[in-house]
């Protein structure tokens, strides 16, 4: 049972919160998070004395189910709001039914994530509620994941449910007139959600994992549903498969980085290579170029490590896509990289002085490595930069370790 | 920064972008995306703009139209895009890399003057 409870609440946590969230309102919410939290408690305490039931899931159901039926009939929000509702639904003598079957589960859990991922509230406080409420995770692996204290986690949560409940935002899939825009927010949140995960800083790699993997699921989510079984969404899906088939190849014992040419490719995940092509696949219709798809097929092209010319030449391509569709420092730094693979290191080192990156230690390491073994002082110095500039020991770990080749 | 407009003019050859072969068109449209590539690695470009047909109508007073953009020139703009310099002397900079001078064209730069 001991780590029955942890995994049971990671998985049904978020549904019971969705489908009493669906039911009392957003105004509520923290009222569906108390009865779900009451019903782990109400479950710990219950299966240490009489053991666990037969089924676990269909017992916190039920519980759930019977706290909301109690909270409902004992509080004004079912005489003041959903009774009427109900009376003028079916004019008849109301009841309260709790929904938790497969099919509403999933249709709240898709709604729950269109009201999360509100354009009013800001991007980490998305992410935050959205690591609470759809994937489950306590406030403590929140903050973990954040490397933030647990007191700030906890105002970011509740400021945002304050702006929600301002905004009036329902907990409904919008309508298609502004389901592509919604659907972008929704993206941009999963998306980040990953990248929290897979580039985090914090040294708990299961934590991390986690995070990557909860993200791919809520994506999938999406696909899985025909109004949002959209292009990008498939593309970002594919995207996230590819980069999460390197995950444990990525990261050695200790947590620390482990860079892609040296990787052990034995243990790349096959299997969500394959994923990553059969979305890459579906991704390929209507008329848009998401930058969903552009990082897609550059992932793609990485899932083969051998370096022929045409790999080079589509990825340059790809990056040279992918910083007209939307600039950021990392995709500049990368092209540069692909410009090195394709015309040369001094093409690369010219393409690279045109960049104002000189504050980013990345941008050092890599003009660090275009320079080793052409000209090894200015490598040198690069380097040396950079290091003074890197704040991660994994990022300072790998700076030293290229230094120590050219000395 | 401010926003300059590159128009890129070329001697005007009428629906010749339809006669090319698609690896013709690939091996023309390459230089460009290694160029705009390039801008937008410095996050200079703004917007990257579109390619024009070479046929065109001039529409003037009195309803007076007439075939080809190009009749008081003989080159034709050939396309736009809207780059972010410091200042005309940087954009100018900038647009000495465009692949058009290469086959015998001309960028007009110019600052845009923000409307509000």
């Amino acid at each position: 049972m001991e780590g029955l409870i942890p995994h049971l609440f990671r998985t049904e946590y978020r549904k019971i919160v969705s489908v009493l969230g669906k039911k009392f309102g957003f105004d509520q919410i923290e009222i569906a998070e108390d009865i779900a939290s009451e019903t782990f408690l109400t479950a710990a305490e219950t299966w240490g004395l009489r053991g666990l039931p037969a089924n676990p899931t269909a017992w916190l159901y039920n519980v759930a189910k019977n706290k909301a039926i109690n909270y409902l009939e004992h509080h004004q929000v079912f005489d003041g709001k959903v009774a009427p509702a109900l009376k003028r639904e079916k004019d008849v003598a109301p009841e309260i039914d709790i929904d938790l079957s497969p099919q509403n589960i999933n249709d709240s859990q898709l709604q729950m994530m269109f009201t999360i991922c509100h354009p009013s509230i800001p991007i980490e406080a998305q992410i935050g509620l959205s690591l609470r409420i759809l994937c489950g995770f306590g406030i403590d692996e929140i903050a973990d994941a954040f490397l933030v204290d647990k007191d700030t986690i906890n105002k970011r949560l509740f400021r945002a449910k304050q702006k929600l409940r301002e905004e009036n935002v329902k907990i409904v899939l919008p309508a298609a007139i502004e389901l592509d825009e919604r659907l972008q927010a929704v993206l941009r949140t999963i998306y980040l959600l990953f990248n929290e995960g897979y580039y985090s800083v914090s040294r708990n790699k299961t934590l991390r994992k986690d995070a990557c993997f909860e993200a791919i699921r809520l994506c999938f989510m999406l696909v899985e549903n025909q109004s949002t079984n959209k292009p990008d969404v498939n593309a970002l899906l594919s995207l996230m498969c590819f980069h999460a088939s390197r995950f444990d190849a990525r990261l050695n014992e200790k947590g620390e980085q482990v860079l892609y040419e040296e990787q052990d490719t034995t243990r790349w995940d096959t299997d969500l290579i394959r994923k990553g092509e059969y979305f890459l696949n579906c991704s390929a219709s209507g008329t848009r170029l998401s930058k969903y798809h552009v990082e897609a097929a550059i992932a793609y092209w990485h899932t083969n490590r051998e370096d022929t010319p045409e790999k080079w030449e589509s990825i340059l391509n790809l990056y040279n896509q992918l910083l007209i569709i939307e600039y950021s420092p990392v995709a500049a730094l990368n092209r540069t990289y692909a410009v090195s693979k394709v015309r040369g290191k001094q093409a690369a080192i010219d393409e690279a002085k045109k960049l104002e990156l000189s504050d980013n230690h990345f941008y050092l390491t890599l003009l660090g490595e275009l320079y080793s073994n052409l000209d090894n002082n200015e490598a040198i110095k690069y380097f040396e930069k950079a290091l003074d500039l890197a704040k991660t020991d994994s990022d300072k770990n790998t700076i030293r370790k290229k230094l120590a080749k050219l000395k | 920064m401010k926003e300059f407009l590159l128009i890129y003019r070329r001697e005007a050859v009428a629906g010749s972008l339809q006669q090319m072969s698609p690896e013709q068109l690939q091996n023309m449209m390459k230089p460009w995306q290694d160029w705009m590539g390039s801008l937008a690695a410095q996050n200079k470009l703004v917007d990257k703009g579109f390619r024009l047909e070479g046929d065109g109508n001039v529409v003037k007073p009195d309803s007076i139209v007439t075939n080809g953009p190009y009749v008081e020139t003989k080159e034709a703009v050939g396309g736009y895009s809207i780059i972010k310099a410091k200042d005309l002397k940087e954009a100018g900079e900038l647009a000495k890399g465009c692949p058009i001078l290469k086959v015998g064209g001309s960028v007009e730069v110019r600052a845009i003057i923000a409307m509000d």
